[in-house]
This record gives structure tokens, C-alpha cells and sequence, in this order.
């Protein structure tokens, strides 16, 4: 009997090593951390479109990695998403599903619909069994009309009027389920968006520094990067600093050498090999 | 051997201790704020036994004295034992009749030493407690944990109202809110819970200590709104999905 490799699944993921390094872990194996974005994440539905909203803090552990890092991620024109969770994780699907919403588009000709994103997602999330560490809130407005939409690790999604995920969705919950109504101005909902962010900036210990927004209406759409900076460093100095371009002097000291030691010749008896 | 004697003599006193290692039948959260003339407090009336609401008729706000209030979460049974060390001690105050009575800000010292020792003797009281009074027009709120951290704040909450009460309670209190804008803020943050706490039922009380004494409503519960379109119809637009 031929012994040829045995069927290994060409696609799929490879649940081989899962056991091997739970194994490790038991015996006391320090895994390797990676980044994490803590993070709020926001996304409500008023009454022409879909506005979206990020924290912009990093950690590691419980070192901020990055002060201003971009969590809202471009999907299509009319597409973006949100994501907390493992910072590789959502950079990495959701550029992931975007490109292949580009090839879709130039296949088929058309604007891509959110439930398109929606389901791509949710189908590569699944396959992956909750490995890859990704909560996304999805928004967008196409043909059909406004959609939101909350993806979790595992694959699972709702379809909501708002929503919240990260470290700090309860505290921006709080915000949303206290104020929100349905029909809100774009400059409503961008304030209670940037309020409910904030609410989640003070309130958890994972999000921080600004706030991003991103409003999707029929046919346009606005990346307010940064639209608020509630945490600007207090104190710095008003003259600036300034830094010589050469080596400073502080001090300069000149030792002459001299001979320590006289040498006195007595004799002929001196070096003599 | 002596050694070896007094070894497994500590090991089963170890072994029939009886110390709270879980919470059976447990209340939810709490709240409390300072406002203009004393204190109020909100908690529901749900006594939870693991995921099963059991039930839905526990007083968890009580008075304390002449001057104080107290609202607990967590573990029922300690909570009325606590309910009876404080009876004691108000008792032994009344006997001094000295004129004097026990304020909040001492109960609450009172509170926070009981909590504290209890945990350092692996046993602790499994609870929350909030205790809030005026006393000679000073108003004080304070919050004891099981640990015995203990702090006082012009707004405290227990359990899941650190995470859904406290962001509202931090954007919208002001010193001299009247007793109508307490109360609606109060049923704001608890109309919050109630949508998503797990643990809490719809039929709370609120209560209000100020110089002249204390009242506890009546229970009554909160309306909630449910009418999104996105709940009605969720799938418009994208027949299939969920």
C-alpha cells in the first residue's frame, strides 16, 4: 500500500496545531500576545444613510501600541467597517473581503450591496471557527437602502437600527439606548455617535485619545478623520525645543603630557642587555 | 508527632469551614445619586437563583437609622445578615441615649470595616452595598464592595451599573438636580439595565432620603420601546439573511 500523504484538505483551516498549542499552554507555554484594540465602535441608522463610529486607541496588554491608529476600514465607496478585536484579524479580513468586492464589482458591473460584504464575512469568520478574533460593525447604503449590520468572531451577525461592539460597547450602549430615536438629522446622529464614542473614551479603559466618524448616504460619503481630539497633550512647551546641530562643549581642560619620570644614568651599568 | 498533629488539625479546620465560595440567590444592580435636598436611590425587586429569575419581590433598598439608606447587591442571605449586624448596632446607639445618633458617614465606616475583615478571613459578606443619608443638611453617599473598597462619590453604582449607569450618570448629573429630574434620570439609567442586564426585572423601587426622613416607593415598573423598524422588519433589502 502506497503510503502518499495522507488527505490533507487542500482549503479549509487546519485544526492541527490547535491541540498542540492548548497543550503548551497548559504546561505553562507564555503564547505569544498580540495586538489588541481594545476599542469602542459605534454605527447607527438615521434617515438618509448609515454613520459610523471609532475610538482610535491601540493596546497591547496594557501598553497603548498605537494613539491614533484608523479602526473604520474601506470596504466599497459605499461601504466601510468597523473593527475591534485583534488588530491584524480585522485589518486582514476586511481587506481581505474588499478586494473581493472590487472583483465582484468589475464582474458584474454594479454598485456592491452591504448584504454582499455581510456575507462574505460571516462565511470566512465561520470557517475559521472563531480563530480570527474579529467583531466588525458593518454599515453602508446601497440599492436597497441603509444597512447596518454586527459580525461576530464566531460568524454569527444581527441586522440593528444601532449598534455597539468592543471593550467599551456598554458604556456607548448606554448612550444609544438612552437617546436614540429613528429619523435623527445627519447632524444629530453625528453627535450622538461622537457622544457615545466619547461616552466610551472616558468610560473604558481600552479606548481612547479621538474620535473618527464616517457618514454614508445614498451616492456620497464622509471620513471625518479625527473629527473630534478630546485628549490633546496638555503640556508642552511654548518655546519648543531646539537641539544644536553639533556636538556641544560643555567644558575643555588641556593636560599637557610630561615625563613622570626622570631617567638618570649611573654608570655604564644602564640597559645594558 | 506534635508537628504533624497540629498540621492535619488545620487541615480540617480548613476542610469544615463554611465560607462563601459563590453567590446563590443574587440581586442585581444598584444606584444612587446625591441631589438637591439628600439622596436617591433606585434598585429593582428581582432576586435571581443562577440564571432563573426566583424572585421577583426582594426589597433591597432598607433604611438604617434615623438619618441612612441602604442598597445591596448580590448575595441575598448576606444582605439580610448584614440587615441585622446593622440592627445591632443602631440598637446599641439608641441604649446610649445620648442624643445622638448614627450618620451615614459612619455606618458606612461601620460597613467597610465588617466587609474588610470578613475578606481577610477568606469569608466574605458576597455583596455591593450602597449607603446614602443627610445628616445635619450634609449629604453623603458612599459604596462598600465585598473586598471592602470603599469609596464615596456624588453618584455610586453596584454590578452592571458600573458599566451601563455610571457613563450616563457622569455625562448628566449636576449638583442641584430637583427631586422630578432625579428620579427621571434614575429611570433612565435603569430602563438602560433593564434592556440589557439579564438579571433585572421590571418592577423597581425608588427611594429618597432627605433631612426630613425617608420614603420608599411603591414598586412599579417602566415602560420599554421595542418599535424600530429594524426589529419589525430586520431582513428588508435582504431576504434570507438574519
Amino acid at each position: 500500500m502506497s503510503t502518499e500523504a495522507m488527505d490533507v484538505p487542500k482549503t479549509g483551516f487546519s485544526f492541527d496545531l490547535c491541540r498542540r498549542n492548548d497543550m503548551l499552554t497548559k504546561k505553562g507555554l507564555k503564547s505569544p500576545g498580540y495586538l489588541k484594540t481594545g476599542t469602542t465602535i459605534v454605527g447607527l441608522i438615521f434617515e438618509n444613510g448609515v454613520i459610523l463610529g471609532a475610538d482610535t486607541r491601540a493596546t497591547e496588554g496594557p501598553i497603548v501600541a498605537d494613539k491614533n491608529c484608523e479602526k473604520i476600514h474601506y470596504m466599497a465607496p459605499n461601504i466601510y467597517c468597523c473593527g475591534a478585536g485583534t488588530a491584524a484579524d480585522t485589518e486582514a479580513v476586511t481587506d481581505n473581503i474588499s478586494s473581493q468586492l472590487k472583483l465582484h464589482r468589475y464582474h458584474t458591473g454594479r454598485e456592491s450591496r452591504v448584504v454582499t460584504a455581510l456575507t462574505l464575512l460571516k462565511s470566512h469568520l465561520f470557517r475559521y471557527q472563531g480563530h480570527v478574533s474579529a467583531a466588525l460593525v458593518l454599515g453602508g447604503v446601497d440599492v436597497t437602502g441603509p444597512h447596518l449590520h454586527t459580525i461576530y468572531p464566531h460568524g454569527s451577525t444581527d441586522t440593528l437600527p444601532f449598534a455597539t461592539m468592543g471593550s467599551g460597547s456598554l458604556a456607548a450602549m448606554a448612550i444609544f439606548e438612552s437617546e436614540y430615536r429613528e429619523g435623527l438629522t445627519r447632524d444629530e446622529g453625528v453627535n450622538l455617535v461622537t457622544k457615545a464614542i466619547c461616552s466610551g473614551i472616558f468610560n473604558d479603559l481600552g479606548s481612547g485619545s479621538n474620535v473618527d466618524v464616517c457618514v454614508i448616504e445614498k451616492g456620497k460619503k464622509e471620513y471625518l478623520r479625527n473629527h473630534l481630539t478630546p485628549n490633546p497633550r496638555t503640556y508642552i512647551s511654548s518655546k519648543g525645543y531646539t537641539f544644536s546641530k553639533k556636538t556641544e562643549v560643555l567644558l575643555t581642560k588641556i593636560t599637557p603630557l610630561k615625563e613622570l619620570v626622570d631617567v638618570v644614568q649611573v654608570g655604564g651599568d644602564a640597559m645594558e642587555e | 508527632m506534635v508537628s504533624s498533629q497540629n498540621e492535619s488539625s488545620l487541615l480540617s479546620s480548613e476542610g469544615d469551614s463554611q465560607r462563601t465560595q459563590y453567590p446563590y440567590v443574587t440581586g442585581t444592580s444598584v444606584i444612587g445619586i446625591k441631589y438637591k435636598d439628600g439622596i436617591l436611590m433606585a434598585a429593582d425587586m428581582g432576586g435571581s437563583y443562577g440564571s432563573t429569575i426566583r424572585y421577583k419581590s426582594v426589597e433591597r433598598l432598607k433604611q438604617v437609622g434615623k438619618h441612612s439608606l441602604i442598597g445591596a447587591s448580590g448575595e441575598i442571605s448576606d444582605f439580610q445578615e448584614i440587615l441585622r449586624y446593622l440592627d445591632e448596632l443602631i440598637l446599641h446607639d439608641n441604649m446610649w441615649d445620648d442624643g445622638n445618633s448614627l450618620g451615614p458617614k459612619e455606618v458606612h465606616n461601620y460597613l467597610t470595616r465588617v466587609m474588610y475583615n470578613r475578606r481577610n478571613k477568606f469569608d466574605p459578606l458576597w455583596n455591593s452595598l450602597i449607603l446614602g443619608g443627610v445628616k445635619n443638611g450634609k449629604k453623603y453617599l458612599g459604596s462598600v464592595s465585598m473586598i471592602g473598597v470603599h469609596f464615596e462619590d456624588d453618584h455610586v453604582a453596584t454590578g452592571f451599573g458600573n458599566h451601563l449607569a455610571l457613563p450616563i450618570l457622569r455625562e448628566e448629573w449636576r449638583e442641584d438636580l430637583t427631586f422630578e429630574e432625579g428620579v427621571k434620570l434614575l429611570e433612565k439609567c435603569m430602563r438602560n439595565l433593564l434592556y440589557r442586564d439579564r438579571s433585572a426585572v421590571n418592577k423597581l423601587q425608588i427611594a429618597k432620603i432627605t433631612e426630613e426622613g425617608l420614603t420608599i416607593s411603591q414598586p412599579y415598573s417602566l415602560k420599554t420601546f421595542w418599535n424600530f423598524a429594524a426589529f419589525q422588519n430586520p431582513t428588508v433589502g435582504a431576504e434570507g439573511s438574519w
